[in-house]
């Protein structure tokens, strides 16, 4: 391909190649010292909550994690003023638990209303098996709803049911982009989703584990093909 | 070949809870090491030779061995961050008999002499670090976690941590920062975790399935074990097979049997009939192999000798009628997006992969892209901190060696593509010199 017939490399005012790289950031304000608890209402429960956490560490900064499932639980996203709350029990900036935030993919940094989370699994086996056209199906199924949030996530640990959707935390699978309309009638209708296809009804399928003998009795048990 | 260890009755209603977990025997291994020395009980442990299940295999018993003696806040963290693509043993092993796993803890806390123990658990795993959760207090209401456990002289406590869903927080040194509250960005390495980990102190770190292996040694006695596998690779594996097989799941196998027997004997090969293209025998970080290679036997060093590794245990299969180029495709997205950003031949190398692969698809690559990328790989591996750039560089490089011809034939065929398709464009009087690719299509996320 000659020269003039690449492509032009996207440039952006800024000079960045990424917008909204430092949307994060505004110069006009302090930087955000640790909160004052005075002026800082923390609601009982989510304080209780990350009190409790703390406890468990020898060094209480470890409960950041677990503090931040807690706000996102309460606030429905990881909102400045619920990184604020954190901050305040725990003692520390909130830039610093922005950091740890951004970090993790299930922390939530864009605002959103009360909503499921649909993650659908698009790595290596589940897109063997069809994973981006149940993606697509899903998006399109939930389009323009806001309490249903679909995003395609990586490798969720359960490629047995390939390809699968963690639907508010419930496994389902194997999916065919059929099942999109009924995942998200399931939602609206506030009914667990795919009943038959979660993953924590599944039996073990190594015909070996039904077997009997405690195991060390070395060879001759159970066994044989069967699935 | 029909050992089951660690999956014998598996599915055994209410195996989760204490009361049928005491039935079958268990905590009786606890009873046992607990009347043994803590020195007794890691000589079990070093005789049964087992390597670690997480990944990289390194033996148990040295492990602890390498943890200084004496009087210090030492800590055991258990692995269950399971993010390794393709990987979901521990899961299965969590939800259905999280007793055995905390019964491991149990026991190698008071061999290493330690009293404080976390599980790190990845966060999408909710339904097991419930149970996980449930089990743990039942085990602490009846004596088996806390002071003086079963009137012995080991106290521990056990701690469940969940995570928050990011790749590295499975790589020991990046879960140790992210269990300190703060982004799992991986350590340099020394000081290793056994002398500096947790809070700066001497940290043991295994994964689920080793833990849950400890109790069946001391029951079975260490020597008994090692006589199970083979010679270097003792013991029985939990493997999860997935993608083009027939009865994808987990599978306890004995280390040592032919890769074909996993495959074909116990998940069934590929649905379609046709033959298996290739595979990754241990998680996505590890080099493919291909349908030649199926009558390796199982196990670490037979692996190792055909240029790939054990790894998670986590089998993939492709069959003939997969595109190299698209599982190419997936598993550098999964890389780009997961590399933390602390080092730069991992940062830059896995984007930049990432982009040149997408150039292939855009149709604005040429056969020499596949030895730039081929270099790329070569500047990542052994130049970072962690192996996460070298998980992906591996994989790739393999591809581009097996898989040449392939994806030359690709690059070929995308270019002759996008050319009529930008043809077509000026004919029908579109902008000439438009961009191919649309412009968000560089980016990760």
């Amino acid at each position: 391909m000659s020269i003039d017939r690449m492509p032009p490399v996207p440039r952006f005012e800024h000079g960045s190649r990424v917008p909204g790289w430092d949307d994060a950031v505004d110069l006009t304000k302090d930087p955000a010292v640790v909160p004052d608890p005075a002026t800082t209402p923390v609601p009982a429960q989510l304080r209780a909550e990350i009190e409790a956490a703390m406890a468990l560490y020898p060094d209480r900064r470890s409960a950041a994690i677990p503090a931040l499932h807690a706000a996102q639980r309460h606030h429905r996203w990881c909102s400045p003023e619920a990184l604020e709350q954190v901050a305040c029990v725990m003692r520390l900036t909130p830039a610093y638990l922005t950091s740890v935030a951004s970090f993790y993919d299930m922390f939530e940094l864009e605002a959103r209303p009360e909503h499921d989370d649909v993650y659908v699994c698009t790595n290596i086996s589940c897109s063997l098996l069809g994973a981006d056209e149940v993606l697509d199906a899903l998006l399109e199924a939930a389009g323009g709803d806001e309490t249903i949030h679909v995003r395609s996530f990586e490798c969720l640990g359960a490629c047995d049911i390939a390809p699968m959707a963690s639907v508010n935390g419930e496994f389902v699978g194997p999916l065919t982009a059929d099942d999109a309309a009924r995942i998200v009638e399931d939602l609206r209708a506030g009914r667990p989703v795919l009943p038959d296809r979660q993953l924590r009804r599944r039996p073990c399928v190594d015909p070996g584990a039904r077997g009997h003998g405690d195991g060390t009795s070395g060879p001759g048990d159970g066994g044989g093909g069967g699935g | 070949m029909s050992i089951r260890i660690l999956f014998d009755r598996i599915d055994e209603p209410g195996l989760n809870t204490l009361a049928v977990y005491e039935r079958r025997g268990g905590y009786q291994a606890l009873r046992r090491a607990l009347s043994m020395t803590p020195a007794e009980v890691l000589e079990e442990i070093t005789r049964s030779g087992i390597r670690g299940r997480g990944g990289a295999g390194f033996r148990m018993g040295q492990k602890v061995s390498f943890l200084p003696r004496g009087e210090m806040a030492k800590y055991l963290v258990c692995n269950a961050d399971e993010s390794e693509p393709g990987t979901f043993k521990d899961r299965e092993l969590m939800q259905k008999c999280p007793h055995m796993l905390i019964e491991g803890i149990a026991i190698a806390t008071w061999a290493g002499g330690i009293e404080r123990a976390f599980i790190y658990i990845r966060g999408e795993y909710q339904l097991q670090a419930e149970i996980l959760q449930a089990a743990i207090e039942e085990a602490r209401a009846a004596g088996y976690i806390g002071e003086r456990i079963l009137g012995s002289e080991h106290s521990f406590s056990l701690v469940l941590h969940r995570g928050a869903g990011a790749y590295i927080c499975g790589e020991e040194t990046g879960l140790l920062d992210s269990l300190e509250g703060k982004r799992g960005n991986p350590r340099l390495k020394p000081p290793f975790p056994a002398i500096e980990g947790l809070y700066a102190g001497p940290t043991l770190i295994n994964n689920v399935e080793t833990l849950a292996t400890v109790p069946h040694i001391i029951r079975m006695g260490g020597e008994r074990y090692a006589s199970i596998g083979t010679e270097t690779s003792t013991g029985t594996k939990l493997v999860s097979v997935s993608g083009d097989v027939a009865r994808p799941g987990n599978y306890e196998i004995e280390l040592g049997i032919p890769s074909r027997e996993i495959i074909y004997g116990l998940a069934g090969g590929p649905p379609s009939g046709l033959p298996v293209k290739f595979w990754f025998p241990g998680g996505s970080s590890s080099p493919v192999l291909t349908g030649e290679d199926l009558d390796l036997p199982y196990d670490f060093d037979s692996l190792a000798k055909a240029g790939s590794m054990l790894g998670s245990g986590a089998i993939i299969v492709a069959d003939q009628s997969r595109r190299v180029l698209d599982t190419m495709r997936k598993l550098v997205k999964f890389y780009a997006h997961e590399s933390c950003g602390k080092c730069v031949p991992c940062r830059e190398g896995t984007n930049w992969t990432h982009k040149m692969v997408q150039r292939i698809f855009d149709g604005q690559a040429t056969p020499m892209d596949l030895d730039i990328m081929g270099s790329v790989q070569e500047q990542i591996i052994g130049n970072c901190l962690c192996v996460l750039g070298d998980a992906m560089a591996m994989p790739v490089a393999s591809m581009i060696r097996k898989f040449r011809a392939e994806l030359e034939a690709d690059i070929e065929a995308a270019r002759e593509r996008a050319e009529s398709e930008a043809l077509g464009a000026t004919r029908a009087g579109g902008a000439g010199g438009q961009p191919l690719a649309p412009q968000g299509t560089l980016a990760v996320h």
